[in-house]
């Protein structure tokens, strides 16, 4: 499965119904040295868009949507704990939380990464 | 960027070294450089940091009368200013508010004037509007101001001109640095010791370049040196400070020296003098004070402050992640009975409620140089 993106600069990694939801690297680059993230609670559910989290540098805060409709069955304690890998590893250990899919085809509104790159070219 | 944005004339080696440039009061000018703040904000509390600060305001009010006109815009004591000192002053309303914050040293040809860039137009309107007809008001436009905080500061900037080492801090005087003339300061806005220069703008860049090409140096921008004056408990006009606090809820009380308080021989003959001698007398209803976190969420400028009851407090001004104290930091108003420190409240951020504590300022200890 290939990772699709937000407009709101955050990618989605599906694989088995389970969509990982991170920061792009434009995202973590725009907002500088990540010093603090709040993680949803694991079992809540959010609708596509809604605010799930929130990622802070020193400078600012930005909120964290739930790109596709569900629930959250992981968060990334190790985020949590070191929020700077979201900044030196936003695609990989970077990752903020697991959304098991309630609306798989809200996966086709999303932009591949083609689209993603022009978007961001053009920001 | 925006077209109608002003330019410091360090603009085009901001960009050269790789600034995110942003709008700061009609400037565009670098919030960071590639280091990122928080780098940025480490090295200027190790090493030394070069800031380009030339959107701020420069003014000379020349004539010797300046000192006592001036006296009638400030609660401070500018009189007894002795030759190449420097002091910080507000200017004042009529009801006490303040205006501005700016620095006056004394020169050889008048009162050296920095003031805030967002309020530089008005403020030169007022003194031009009280002050003429006794002392000139002469803005500078054409002089850049550089700032080169930190520890290694001294080291750095000496080489250009060794006398530097021997000012301390809140003193200034001219000096050829590397054959360019300068006024310069020992003092800043990082809590750090260092230098503010003011440089011709034809000159300043050469300058700059000279400053970072000294091994100790690294340009930084906007963004650290606002996380910078916030561990050091320095107020931010617009933020921490404006028309609608006074000098005493804003706790600049040392600012105002006695000799310009009720009882003192220059006492008040400034805008709101009553307001503020009356505050001096009886308190203040609301103070602002330092809070830091035990917890991780930063807390930021808006926060709701409320007690252990849930009632509404106060309100943060300006707050961060401090990257040296590692803890949430914030400058606040509180009511007074809540300004004690040790005090604890809470901050709400997003529907959630984190823990705070009434803290001494600075959040840091301070690196000034005084002998």
């Amino acid at each position: 499965m290939s990772i699709k993106y937000t407009p709101d600069h955050e990618w989605v990694d599906t694989t088995d119904g389970i969509a990982t939801v991170g920061i792009t690297v434009h995202a973590q680059d725009a907002l500088g040295d990540v010093v603090f993230v709040d993680l949803p609670d694991v079992g809540k559910s959010f609708a596509a868009k809604e605010v799930a989290g929130v990622v802070e540098s020193v400078k600012a805060a930005a909120d964290v949507y739930a790109p596709v409709s569900g629930e959250i069955v992981e968060v990334n304690e190790a985020l949590r704990a070191d929020p700077s890998l979201a900044n030196s590893d936003p695609l990989k250990s970077g990752w903020f939380f697991k959304v098991k899919l309630s609306n798989p085809s809200e996966l086709d509104g999303l932009m591949d990464t083609t689209a993603y790159d022009e978007l961001v070219k053009n920001s | 960027m925006s077209a109608d944005l002003n330019k410091t004339p360090l603009h085009a080696l901001h960009i050269e070294l790789g600034a995110k440039m942003v709008p700061f009061a009609g400037y565009d000018m670098p919030v960071q450089y590639p280091a990122g703040v928080m780098a940025e904000h480490k090295h200027t509390r190790t090493q030394a940091g070069l800031f380009d600060v030339s959107h701020m305001g420069q003014v000379l009010l020349v004539g010797d009368d300046a000192a006592a006109a001036l006296e009638t815009l400030v609660p401070v004591d500018i009189v007894d200013l002795g030759l190449f000192k420097q002091r910080y002053a507000l200017f004042t309303a009529d009801d006490g508010g303040i205006l501005d914050d700016l620095m006056v040293a004394r020169r050889t040809d008048g009162l050296f004037v920095v003031v805030n860039a967002g309020c530089r137009d008005q403020d030169i309107a007022h003194m031009r509007k009280h002050l003429s007809g006794r002392c000139e008001v002469r803005p500078l436009p054409d002089q850049a101001l550089l700032a080169l905080q930190g520890p290694q500061a001294v080291t750095a900037l000496s080489r250009l001109n060794a006398d530097v080492a021997k000012l301390v801090f809140m003193t200034g005087g001219f000096f050829e640095l590397d054959g360019i003339p300068t006024f310069v300061t020992r003092s800043g806005y990082t809590g750090e010791d260092g230098y503010e220069i003011s440089v011709a703008a034809d000159r300043s860049v050469e300058l700059a370049r000279k400053l970072l090409a000294q091994p100790e140096v690294m340009p930084i921008g906007l963004g650290a040196r606002d996380s910078l004056r916030l561990e050091a408990g320095l107020c931010l006009y617009g933020h921490d400070i404006d028309t609608t606090t006074t000098p005493v809820e804003a706790s600049l009380t040392w600012a105002i020296q006695k000799v310009r308080r009720a009882g003192g021989a220059r006492a008040g003959g400034y805008p709101g003098a009553a307001v503020i001698d009356r505050q001096f007398a009886e308190g203040a209803a609301r103070k602002r004070v330092g809070l830091v976190s035990p917890e991780r969420m930063p807390v930021r400028e808006g926060a709701k402050l409320v007690n252990a009851d849930g009632v509404e407090i106060g309100v943060v001004t300006s707050g961060t992640l401090g990257p040296t104290v590692g803890k949430p930091v914030a400058l606040a108003y509180v009511q007074t009975p809540y300004a004690t420190l040790g005090t604890g409240l809470f901050a709400e951020v997003r529907g959630k409620r984190t823990p705070m504590t009434v803290s001494s300022t600075p959040f840091t200890p301070n690196g000034y140089f005084r002998g």
